[in-house]
């Protein structure tokens, strides 16, 4: 049995035409994967067909932790798996408990983050700054910080923020917004990693007065009124890399066939999610107990960027707050890999070394989805770019990242990890 | 090198990990600490500097944790269990009971090991615990229902506790169904029709 390209007339019509009839069973791909939104482009591959098509069958189970969605990975419970984006290059340099190798041939798509404070909390800053309720995420930080500058002053305990991972896209965007704030996330508030279902909880108990977590979390602790949004990731930078698909390195090459077309039947399902028309019946498959178990409304107004931010009702529309497959969505930027690992060394999670710049580059697989998708019009050509340098897609402190220069970018932060500094993260 | 390992379990579920725990002491290990919450588990860790942690697999706390050995400074970083992947089988009945561990880097497997068969077995002994206590419940209730059944046959049909008994036997055997179903269906018709 050979692969058989499935042609360039299939790529323009987009969805409507099946691959190759195939008459062989269909190939069992096991995908580890925690219930979040960004998991819907594996979710839709395996219930619409898309992997059918394809000849593959999509195994899908349900995990709790990235921990062991990397440990199961490793011991080859699953095949490939729903992962976030900087595990793949933690792995690559070696850090975590368990930095067994993983490629990612494939982005999940864009958006998705939010950063939500406690009422309580963003009340204050109301206050204390005059915010109306419509600022924007760079103004917001900026209010914090005075409110915290007042917490020092009065010998008040510091905030406590929630994210999900040690290498999390929650973690680099919550520490950016609060640095691009001119707050030192390691000296101005304590960091602390709550499983994204407990955040509305851990909240509203006065465990945590903030978190950076994945939809439909946010929107769960406004619904709730326990939470106000101050952030989401387009506001921080919009094409940020933020979940991918992971492979364990020798499955990808004992099954380079079903892996080319395992990413065709992502590709076709995340051209589907794109389209607007389906996103109710994604929010539907989405609430599934089976899968998100949240209700189906959140879900549809997470999918459609309806956002309340507030309890008392203030509303925000974010027709990007997800893309699936536009722009480039699923391209895995080794660039992007690059910026993961500078933030890794901003924070000194990893020290930079040439050596270690070398590595990082092998975490992000280009190659493997251009193999499997062809030449396209919307598939770059080149590997890496400089980020941050396009009109609609600048960070929120208007910095563009240079991968040929990671000590430079990381050296004009002026709020880093110097390696002296207190740490008060130990503790929970 | 042959100190006494210490050992951390971190379960929610207060049963089962004293279950694990007494297993470990029979065994002979006297530094064993249990924990079910999360509250306050880092600086535990932080005194107790444990050797081994055995943590329930379905527990998002996970990422607490590596988080936390992410920060510390030790040299001794506890990596997750069987990290050589040399001993696949006792990874996947790990897996497949529920446990999983944190070992401090650089500690004989030897050693590790039987820790980790009996955390895993113990484990598997409380699920089929679990699951004849269900069992029993359920049979437990079946047995009542079907004495409310027989009490309504032989009142409303004048029958004998063995009459009444054979006829719901009969019934279920006619349709293919549970006896304790048919009991059930008895019941709700009389309840319904007000016999």
């Amino acid at each position: 049995m050979s692969f058989i390209p499935t042609g360039i007339d299939q790529h323009k019509s987009g969805l409507t035409a099946p691959a190759t009839i195939r008459t062989e069973s269909a190939k069992l791909v096991r995908a580890g994967f925690i219930p979040l939104v960004d998991a819907a482009v594996l979710i839709a591959a395996s219930e619409f067909g898309f992997a059918a098509r394809e000849g593959i069958q999509i195994d899908l189970v349900k995990d709790v932790s990235w921990a062991n969605i990397r440990d199961r990975l490793a011991f080859r419970q699953f095949d490939i798996a729903h992962m976030l984006a900087p595990m793949p290059v933690a792995s690559a340099l070696g850090l975590g408990s368990n930095p067994s190798p993983a490629i990612a041939p494939f982005m999940l798509g864009r958006g998705g983050n939010a950063i939500t404070l406690s009422v309580e909390l963003y009340r204050r800053m109301q206050e204390k700054a005059g915010l109306a309720g419509h600022e924007d995420a760079l103004t917001n930080a900026k209010a914090l910080k005075l409110v915290i500058e007042e917490m020092r002053a009065k010998g008040e305990a510091l905030p406590v923020l929630g994210m999900t991972y040690p290498f999390s896209s929650h973690n680099y965007e919550l520490r950016y917004w609060l640095s691009a704030g001119g707050l030192h996330p390691e000296e101005d508030v304590k960091l602390v990693v709550v499983p994204p279902p407990m955040t509305s909880d851990a909240l509203s108990a006065g465990a945590i007065d903030g978190f950076c977590v994945g939809a439909p979390w946010n929107m769960v602790a406004v619904s709730r009124e326990v939470g106000r949004i101050v952030a989401v990731k387009e506001d921080i930078w919009p094409s940020s890399p933020e979940k991918v698909i992971g492979a364990r390195p020798e499955w990808a090459e004992q099954n380079p066939e079903t892996l080319s077309r395992l990413i065709v039947a992502l590709d076709r399902a995340a051209a589907w999610c794109d389209v607007s028309d389906n996103r109710r019946e994604l929010a539907q498959i989405l609430a599934e107990p089976r899968y998100l178990d949240v209700p189906f409304d959140i879900l549809h107004r997470v999918l459609v960027g309806q956002f309340t931010t507030d309890p008392n009702g203030t509303e925000r529309t974010v027709p990007e707050y997800f893309t699936f497959h536009r722009q480039g969505a699923n391209f895995p930027w080794i660039s992007q890999a690059q910026w993961i690992f500078s933030q890794m060394v901003r924070w000194g999670q990893v020290a930079y070394s040439l050596e270690a710049h070398r590595q990082v580059a092998s975490a992000f697989r280009p190659d493997l989805y251009r193999n499997a998708l062809g030449s396209r019009a919307d598939i770059p050509v080149t590997d890496v770019r400089i980020e941050g340098n396009a009109e609609d897609d600048v960070f929120i402190d208007g910095a563009t990242f240079d991968p040929e220069d990671i000590r430079g970018y990381v050296a004009s932060f002026p709020i880093r990890n110097t390696g002296s500094g207190t740490t008060n993260q130990s503790d929970v | 090198m042959n100190a006494a390992l210490s050992i951390m379990i971190f379960d929610e579920n207060r049963i089962r990990a004293a279950i694990i725990e007494e297993g470990l002491r029979e065994a002979g290990h006297t530094h064993v600490v249990v924990l079910h919450d999360i509250v306050g588990l880092a600086r535990q860790i932080e005194i107790i500097g444990p050797d081994v942690i055995v943590i329930d697999i379905e527990t998002p706390n996970r990422d607490m944790l590596e988080h936390l050995f992410q920060l510390t400074r030790s040299v001794r970083k506890p990596i997750a269990m069987f990290v050589d992947r040399s001993d696949s089988l006792s990874i996947e009945a790990a897996v497949e009971a529920g446990v999983s561990a944190y070992v401090v880097d650089g500690l004989r497997k030897e050693r590790v090991k039987p820790i980790l068969d009996m955390a895993v077995s113990r484990f598997k002994a409380f699920s089929r615990l679990q699951q004849e206590l269900a069992d029993a419940k359920s049979a437990l209730e079946e047995r009542k229902i079907i004495d409310r059944a027989k009490g309504i046959l032989m009142k409303s049909r004048k029958l004998t506790e063995d009459e009444a008994y054979a006829l719901l036997r009969q019934t279920a055997m006619n349709e293919k169904k549970k006896l304790a179903d048919i009991a059930q269906s008895v019941v709700m018709a009389a309840a319904i029709l007000g016999s």
